[in-house]
């Protein structure tokens, strides 16, 4: 204690903005726009994606608010049709599909294999601008006009009956494919070349592997929705048939080639969610990965898995029965490589010292709602019970417990935890935390209610109900509120932390990833020197000083 | 083949190093050329799977309804002019042949051969488009556009039946998509190598860095190899029923 006391104060202490930063390295709009960097590019996306976000929320904060009464007396239905449109195609290709690929993928991929950038860093930046040409024609073509066909773009409705803006729209989200490819190859790429010395393919954070899975699922799958969308547009112009059963085509052609990539599309969504929860869990539960084996490996289970259960959206469209039972068969067996990482983020969590700091939170959140709509995805998938709940709110509230209380979640953990590496600082610890609960609380209360009115017939996508179904839709739409709070809330905090927050240091939350050995804000090349690993991922049971650089 | 390092200063280090990067045309993410040259050639790799899907979907879908209807798309793929689908084929195999011996030269440090194929080759490239082009005006002679030149009454004259003809415009429709979309991608592929033939004019490339010519060439490969299903499946799929008369 004496030699504390008697040790002399620094002269000179260097201040973070005096260090060479990929903030501080390069100033003007034009050294944003034209960067490089996967951390600028990183931001950039973090900026356009929450505009987006907001926008696909405020479009069914409406169609919600006219639920309140059966009469759904708020907007006209047409009205309402192209609310829901426009809510889902906002939020399935301009927020959920990009989301954590492109910012939080995109901003830790490199630092956490120990590399300077990107393997292809122009194409990183051809990938934002292609997203940006691709979400701002969409919002152009569905605000001016609008498009009523719901995301799913089914035909012979979307080639022949819808009279607005299908083609524009169909158009812009091709483009923002392109961009979802372009970050898929890139992240294959890098995770392939560009690991640092020592960094196995089993030293590998979690995230990374489901980063890569991710990029599979995209590289593979988003060609088939390209062409499916230009040949409605082909049929749309020249009233040529190519699904219309009257020319001779067939429509269940485009709704398999359509579910050919949205439903893969769907574990693009969640498997990057559960990459930031395998490295969340560990962090604060001060344990290493229980089974990362199996966790590693079970993501490349589910995008195998993924490619194989397209047809049970198809159930009661018409497929033969013999193909319905096999498309239920592997529908249930997605449940098992999703059940094998949910039991190991559990075995982590079992006697653990357990921190609840706010990604612990997000994360604790996602583990809890992804269960739940899990579990229920198994209803949907036998064949018996899909016939009852089919298209009702029972589905919406299904996947919403994947996409939102399962995505979005685990985007927030994700965006919570790596903030600080991003801004060099931390956010207020209660208000986060109490965003967190905030948006746990009025997530069930919006998606809970549906489950039973969708059980007791209620379909999905009409603007009016019967009376019986009032009190619950009142119930889903004071939750809507609630989590419309919670959603701005990191809005105010997050930027004020950023601005005036207590300095991070470049491990706030003593977490083992490389990412974390290097000051934060990162500067441009990200390490000083190129890290060499010698330990697997982790290994937050051993000491402080043993997970030291 | 570096000078002695300890004889130098910082300054004079520093910049042989930026001069020996600039040779070797590395990329400031990459460690070394080796890197450079494999995350290339992966990257065009992965691209080509994602082509495989673009392709495949349409191939898929001509592959159903083929199997669905095939008498109308076997009358309607005898009205194609498959001795030009038949030209175009060598045309695009023998540019395969001369973007391969561009790569061997690129490699062995001779660039002005190399550029001399590539240039080869683009012709060749838009020698197939020349023809393609050429086949498309017959078509349109031939009235074989669906939602625009077309008649069903010639259609019924040719001994189908009146529910048959729009499986005629079904295989009309696959065909012009399909090969647009490869017309397409030869066009790219053009511009492509005519960009690297200038470059390899210039002496860009030498046995350590030559990834662009090999990546150039893989694409051009599977350009060459989409036609070379795509022959059978449109042009060639008519013709037992044209011999059996």
């Amino acid at each position: 204690m004496s030699t504390a006391l008697l040790e002399p104060a620094p002269a000179f202490v260097p201040r973070p903005a005096q260090r060479s930063t990929y903030l501080n390295v390069a100033h003007g709009v034009m050294s944003w726009l034209l960067t490089k960097d996967h951390k600028r590019i990183a931001l950039m996306f973090l900026a356009v994606i929450t505009v987006m976000f907001f926008i696909g929320g405020f479009a069914i904060s409406i169609a919600r608010l006219n639920l309140l009464s059966p009469e759904g007396g708020l907007v006209e239905a047409d009205t309402y049709n192209r609310l829901f449109t426009l809510h889902g195609v906002i939020m399935v290709w301009f927020f959920l599909v990009p989301v954590v690929p492109s910012v939080l993928g995109n901003f830790c991929l490199p630092m956490m294999i120990g590399a300077k950038d990107l393997a292809m860093p122009r194409l990183n930046l051809l990938s934002f601008y292609l997203y940006l040409l691709g979400a701002a024609w969409t919002l152009f073509a569905m605000l001016a006009g609008g498009v009523d066909t719901g995301w799913t773009f089914y035909t012979p409705y979307s080639t022949h009956s819808s009279h607005y803006n299908v083609v524009p729209t169909m158009i812009g989200i091709v483009v923002a494919g392109f961009s979802s490819m372009a970050t898929g190859i890139n992240f294959v790429v890098t995770t392939h070349w560009m690991r640092a010395p020592g960094l196995t393919w089993f030293r590998l954070p979690i995230f990374v592997w489901t980063l890569y899975a991710t990029s599979l699922i995209l590289l593979l799958a988003t060609p088939v929705l390209a062409m499916a969308l230009l040949l409605v547009a082909i049929e749309r112009l020249w009233q040529i048939g190519i699904f219309d059963p009257a020319l001779g085509g067939d429509v269940l052609l485009f709704q398999h080639l359509f579910w050919f990539y949205s439903h893969p599309a769907v574990y693009v969504m969640i498997l990057p969610g559960m990459g930031i929860v395998s490295e969340i869990i560990p962090c604060f539960a001060r344990k290493k990965l229980f089974g990362y084996t199996f966790v590693a490996y079970s993501s490349f289970g589910i995008a195998a898995l993924g490619f194989l259960v397209w047809s049970h959206h198809m159930f009661v469209a018409g497929i033969s029965a013999y193909s319905a039972l096999i498309f239920s068969s592997l529908s249930f067996l997605v449940a098992v490589p999703s059940a094998i990482k949910v039991f190991n983020w559990t075995a982590t969590l079992f006697r653990g010292s357990i921190a609840f700091e706010t990604p612990m939170l997000f994360a604790l959140g996602f583990v809890a709602l992804f269960t739940a709509g899990g579990l229920t995805g198994l209803f949907l998938a036998s064949l018996g019970i899909d016939m009852h709940v089919h298209d009702t709110y029972f589905v919406i509230a299904h996947f919403h417990f994947i996409m939102v209380g399962g995505m979005v979640m685990a985007y927030m953990g994700g965006l919570h935890y790596w903030w600080p590496k991003i801004t060099g600082r931390l956010y207020s610890r209660f208000w986060s935390r109490l965003c967190a609960i905030i948006i746990f609380v009025g997530f069930f209360l919006t998606f809970l209610p549906q489950f039973v009115v969708g059980y007791n017939g209620m379909p999905r996508r009409y603007h009016k109900y019967v009376p019986e179904f009032q009190l619950w839709n009142v119930l889903s739409t004071a939750g809507a509120s609630i989590l419309g709070v919670g959603y701005v809330m990191p809005l105010l905090y997050l930027p004020l932390g950023f601005k005036y927050g207590k300095l991070a240091g470049p491990n706030p939350w003593r977490a083992t990833g490389l990412e974390w050995q290097t000051p934060s804000p990162p500067p441009k090349d990200n390490f000083d020197q190129t890290p060499i690993v010698v330990r697997d991922p982790y290994l937050y049971h051993l000491d402080k000083a043993q997970n030291e650089p | 083949m570096s000078p002695d390092h300890a004889l130098l200063t910082n300054d004079e280090r520093a910049l042989f190093e930026y001069s020996m990067l600039k040779r070797h045309r590395l990329e400031e993410q990459f460690e070394n050329l080796e890197q450079q040259t494999h995350a290339a050639s992966t990257g065009m790799w992965v691209f080509l799977g994602t082509e495989v899907m673009f392709f495949g979907t349409l191939f898929t879908g001509l592959a159903i309804y083929r199997f669905l209807y095939g008498t109308a798309f076997e009358h309607a793929s005898v009205e194609l002019n498959w001795i030009i689908g038949g030209i175009n084929t060598i045309v695009l195999l023998v540019s395969s042949g001369t973007i391969v011996l561009a790569l061997h030269f690129a490699r062995a440090d001779r660039s002005r051969v190399a550029a001399w194929l590539l240039i080869v080759t683009a012709l060749l490239g838009l020698l197939f488009l020349g023809l393609k082009g050429y086949e498309y005006y017959d078509d349109y002679d031939q009235q074989l556009i669906p939602g625009w030149t077309f008649d069903e009454h010639d259609w019924i004259d040719r001994g189908l039946t009146a529910e048959q003809v729009p499986h005629v415009q079904l295989f009309l429709v696959f065909y012009w998509v399909m090969t647009a979309f490869h017309a397409l991608h030869v066009t790219i592929g053009i511009a492509a190598v005519a960009i690297v033939a200038a470059l390899a004019w210039r002496g860009h490339f030498s046995s350590t860095y030559y990834a662009p010519v090999d990546v150039l060439a893989l694409y051009w490969h599977f350009v060459d190899v989409v036609w070379i299903f795509l022959l059978p499946m449109l042009y060639l799929e008519g013709t037992h029923a044209l011999a059996a008369g």
